[in-house]
């Protein structure tokens, strides 16, 4: 072994070492560059796919807005409405305003023939076009006697044919609609007896077999109710909580116990909570299923660790010196906290809260556990009315073979969607305006 | 009706608060100094005496009435009714709530059930009116007790703030029982179930088929609970999302956290969040609908069978899901590493990408490790995604092309629907969900303590 001597060799080493490192240079840079991509391409997939999901949930659901009517002459025939000329309300509401509405179907088409045909031809307006009729009639039973022409609710075909979701050149057979009903269509459009509408019926009724009769009110006002108790229990639990665990407790073993346990809870899947409510409160307390009620003590113990855990970092930030002159000028310590420190930490709670109950809105895994799944056709009216919630409405429409539910899943996709941006901006205007820096 | 009882209550407290306040001006003379605490204080005090001891009685009333109006009720009943094996009872008991209730009753009722019918009616009368008086007697007489006993000397805000701090202990408990009602609910049920099925079966069978028989001779009815499928499928999917997730969002955060300027910055974190708010029901809808067609189109035009629920489809829109909790994590992890780690680096003449995968990861894997512990537990509870997009039936397989099923989809389709509670079928649902509990718990933990254990090594 003879090792070169520092002294002898530095010139020779030197150039030895640089030119190493400058032929290593380019593959290097190479390199880092590949890897910056790497990372630019993560970034990019990653808002790629919000972009995707946002830009293919609009784009199947924002038609979903609008509904197809068609115009029928309707001749509100005495003989048929009120046969007895009583005007009595009870008769007039079971009239057959069915056959009212094949009249005017006979009418725009005088010479479609035989029972199939004829059956076809109904089909083309929904069946809530009797009680459009009805309800007509019911509001101004002056209308008897009288010809108007009215714009009734086409059916879900109708209207999935409207608005180019059908592909016409398929064999007959292996689209719903028919070809004759295809030609009817067509001649409607082009006399303009069929119009699109904004669909006011989305927000104004409940569930529905028919498509074009399904509305997400029902859901709306159950996920209203839901997040009402859940608001209503864990705000305020959540707040004291955080209140005691950082004015409060002592540390000892029992306040490390609750703080391991709030952290654990915030990370039990949503589906555990599920199972607590309906073996707790369904099947030990007897609540009735499909209450809000239980959707809300559910979703609020799945909420508190969120609220508890914002709550405790806002009481963190108010600074110390804040708690030392209230102290200082002999407020007892709950004085401290009610007058000064809770006020200061409250928009940071809020803002938990807020994103706590975002998520809340957004939960459907736990409540499918008890029972907020049936099929409702009422909107609730209170907390104990068998409901179902948005996201949950979601899941039981995306189930449904229907185009036209496709549609409207997608519609209501979007509201669930505002919804969030709604609540979440909110949070955000909130921290912003509050916001103080000590 | 009770609610108004509720609402008459809270009034009474608020007049109390009023009368206690004014009480406290009087014994005072009008001047606040000679009382021991603020006239407030005296109000609350009052308002508390009025409010929480008929609250305690009405809440305690309200549970047993129910059970107490259906004894004596029972009582009454003719023998042949009251002597009728329990579960006919019920049945009885429950026929006599409809009538009562208005509501369609199984059979028409029999003079001896109208009977009773009325007797009950009358009980609920009595025992309602007989709660108002009860209720009211007693928040009049302890709101007048607290009334009499102000006095400049009574230490009222000791007294409300005791009380107030026993209800913030009381709230900082709540998370402690719902653990607790967790674990005993899920626990309850499943000893149930190992009594009908060995736990043996449940932990290492490899066929599950929940269709146990309503007679002894239908035909497929196996009612096999071997849960291995079921966490084979799970791990399937989520390992899917994994592969999606970690690399995606790791890179997402390196790239944050090291290359991107703070402008840009500002905008792709919370874009990148988005992710996570999207509700889950929204990304199973986008699996079922477009993603897991479009694998099966692209499967077909290459001469691939792939199954329409496929555990591809599934597995990768929860990646997607995922991202943005692997990234904002590891994100942290990676701020926490110290500035002097990558300046010493780069003094070596090391270039950006050397000094990430030669010094910062490597000090940053335990909390990256933690992080990816973190989205494993979120991909393994996940639910809506796998109910929608995933198959129903447990097929052993480690082919991401075939449709597999998971714990949370078997809980979900066991458990919804109806069937009687005590049936295999739903105790095997909260068998699951203790399983599931157990491994996110485990996963939790350990990823939470790694996390602390690594933050502390460059505390």
């Amino acid at each position: 072994m003879n090792k070169p001597t520092p002294a002898a060799v530095p010139a020779a080493f030197s150039r030895d070492i640089k030119t190493i490192v400058n032929a290593g240079l380019q593959r290097r840079h190479a390199a880092e560059r590949r890897f910056r991509s790497y990372g630019l391409i993560a970034i990019s997939l990653g808002l790629l796919f919000v972009v995707l999901m946002f830009a293919n949930i609009i784009g199947k659901g924002y038609p979903a807005f609008w509904q197809t009517y068609v115009q029928v002459p309707i001749s509100f025939d005495p003989a048929v409405i009120d046969p007895q000329g009583t005007r009595d309300p009870v008769a007039i509401e079971s009239a057959d305003y069915a056959a009212l509405v094949r009249a005017g179907m006979r009418r725009m088409f005088p010479t479609v023939e035989g029972r199939t045909e004829l059956r076809a031809l109904y089909a083309l307006v929904s069946s809530d076009a009797t009680y459009e009729l009805q309800r007509r009639i019911h509001q101004n039973p002056a209308l008897i006697g009288s010809s108007q022409e009215i714009w009734l609710l086409a059916s879900a075909t109708v209207d999935t044919l409207v608005k180019g979701n059908i592909d016409r050149a398929l064999d007959e057979t292996e689209r719903p609609i028919k070809d004759n009903q295809i030609g009817w269509v067509d001649k409607l459009q082009a006399a303009g007896k069929i119009e699109k509408q904004f669909n006011t019926i989305l927000f104004s009724s409940g569930d529905s077999r028919e498509p074009e009769q399904a509305g997400i009110r029902g859901a709306l006002m159950g996920s209203f109710y839901t997040l009402l108790i859940t608001f209503l229990l864990s705000f305020p639990i959540g707040v004291a909580t955080a209140v005691y665990l950082e004015e409060f407790a002592p540390k000892n073993r029992w306040t490390d116990l609750i703080e391991v346990n709030i952290n654990n809870l915030a990370a039990v899947p949503s589906i555990v909570f599920g199972l607590l409510g309906l073996a707790v409160f369904i099947n030990f307390f007897d609540l009735p299923r499909s209450a809000p009620l239980v959707g809300g003590l559910v979703l609020s113990l799945m909420t508190l660790p969120v609220i508890i855990i914002a709550g405790r970092a806002a009481l963190t930030s108010v600074p110390p010196s804040i708690r030392e002159a209230a102290l200082g000028m002999g407020a007892s310590k709950l004085q401290m906290v009610g007058h000064h420190v809770l006020p200061l930490a409250m928009p940071g709670m809020l803002t938990g809260a807020i994103i706590g109950m975002a998520r809340a809105l957004g939960e459907s895994a736990p409540l499918l556990m008890i029972g907020m799944v049936a099929f409702i056709v009422d909107v609730p009216k209170g907390i104990m009315d068998p409901a179902t919630v948005l996201p949950v409405q979601i899941y039981l429409w995306s189930d449904l073979p229907e185009r036209a539910f496709v549609e409207r899943t997608s519609a209501a996709i979007m509201v669930l969607l505002a919804f969030m941006v709604l609540m979440n901006g909110l949070a955000i205007i909130l921290r912003k305006r509050f916001e103080r820096r000590w | 009706m009770q609610s108004f009882l509720l609402l008459t209550l809270i009034l009474l407290s608020v007049g109390g608060y009023y009368l206690g306040r004014n009480r406290a001006f009087a014994v005072a003379g009008g001047q606040i100094r000679h009382l021991h605490s603020l006239p407030s204080f005296y109000g609350s005090y009052t308002a508390l005496w009025c409010g929480l001891p008929a609250l305690i009685v009405f809440a305690v009333w309200a549970m047993l009435q129910p059970s107490v109006i259906i004894d004596l009720v029972v009582a009454g009943m003719p023998p042949e009714l009251r002597n009728l094996p329990p579960d006919q009872l019920n049945l009885a008991i429950n026929d006599l709530k409809n009538l009562v209730s208005g509501n369609i009753v199984s059979s028409t009722p029999d003079a001896a059930m109208l009977d009773a019918a009325n007797r009950y009616r009358n009980l609920q009368l009595i025992g309602n009116a007989s709660l108002w008086v009860v209720i009211l007697t007693l928040a009049i007489a302890s709101a007048a007790y607290a009334w009499r006993a102000i006095s400049p000397t009574l230490r009222a805000r000791n007294r409300v703030e005791q009380v107030v701090n026993l209800l913030l202990i009381l709230s900082s408990t709540v998370a402690i029982f719902t653990t607790l009602g967790i674990v005993l609910s899920v626990l309850f049920e499943s000893i149930l179930f190992f009594r009908k099925v060995p736990i043996t079966e449940f932990l290492f069978g490899t066929h599950w088929s929940p269709q146990t028989a309503l007679r002894a001779d239908q035909v497929g009815s196996s009612g096999a609970f071997g849960s291995v499928p079921l966490f084979a499928g799970t791990l399937l999917i989520s390992g899917i999302a994994m592969v999606v997730a970690v690399p995606i969002g790791l890179m997402a955060a390196l790239f944050l956290s090291e290359y991107a300027t703070p402008k840009f910055r500002a905008f792709a974190k919370p874009a990148l969040e988005i992710l996570a708010g999207i509700p889950t029901v929204v990304y199973g809808f986008f699996a079922a609908l477009t993603v897991a067609p479009l694998i099966r189109e692209i499967g077909a035009a290459i001469g691939l069978h792939v199954a329409s629920e496929s555990a591809l489809a599934a597995g990768l829109v929860m990646g997607i899901m995922i991202i943005p909790f692997v990234s904002s994590l590891s994100d942290d992890v990676i701020n926490a590493v110290p500035q002097s780690m990558r300046d010493g680096s780069y003094a070596l003449g090391a270039t950006k990408s050397e000094t990430i995968t030669r010094v910062l990861l490597p000090a940053a894997l335990p909390g990256i490790v933690g992080s990816i512990l973190l989205a494993v537990s979120r991909a393994i509870g996940e639910t809506m995604i796998v109910v929608m997009a995933a198959g129903l039936s447990a097929n052993l397989t480690a082919n991401p092309l075939e449709a597999v099923t998971t714990v949370t989809v078997q809980i979900v389709t066991l458990l919804t629907g109806d069937q009687e509670f005590d049936s295999p079928k739903t105790l095997a649902a909260f068998a699951l969900g203790l399983m599931l509990f157990v491994v996110t718990l485990i996963l939790n933990i350990i990823a939470l303590h790694v996390v602390r254990k690594y933050r502390e090594q460059y505390e």
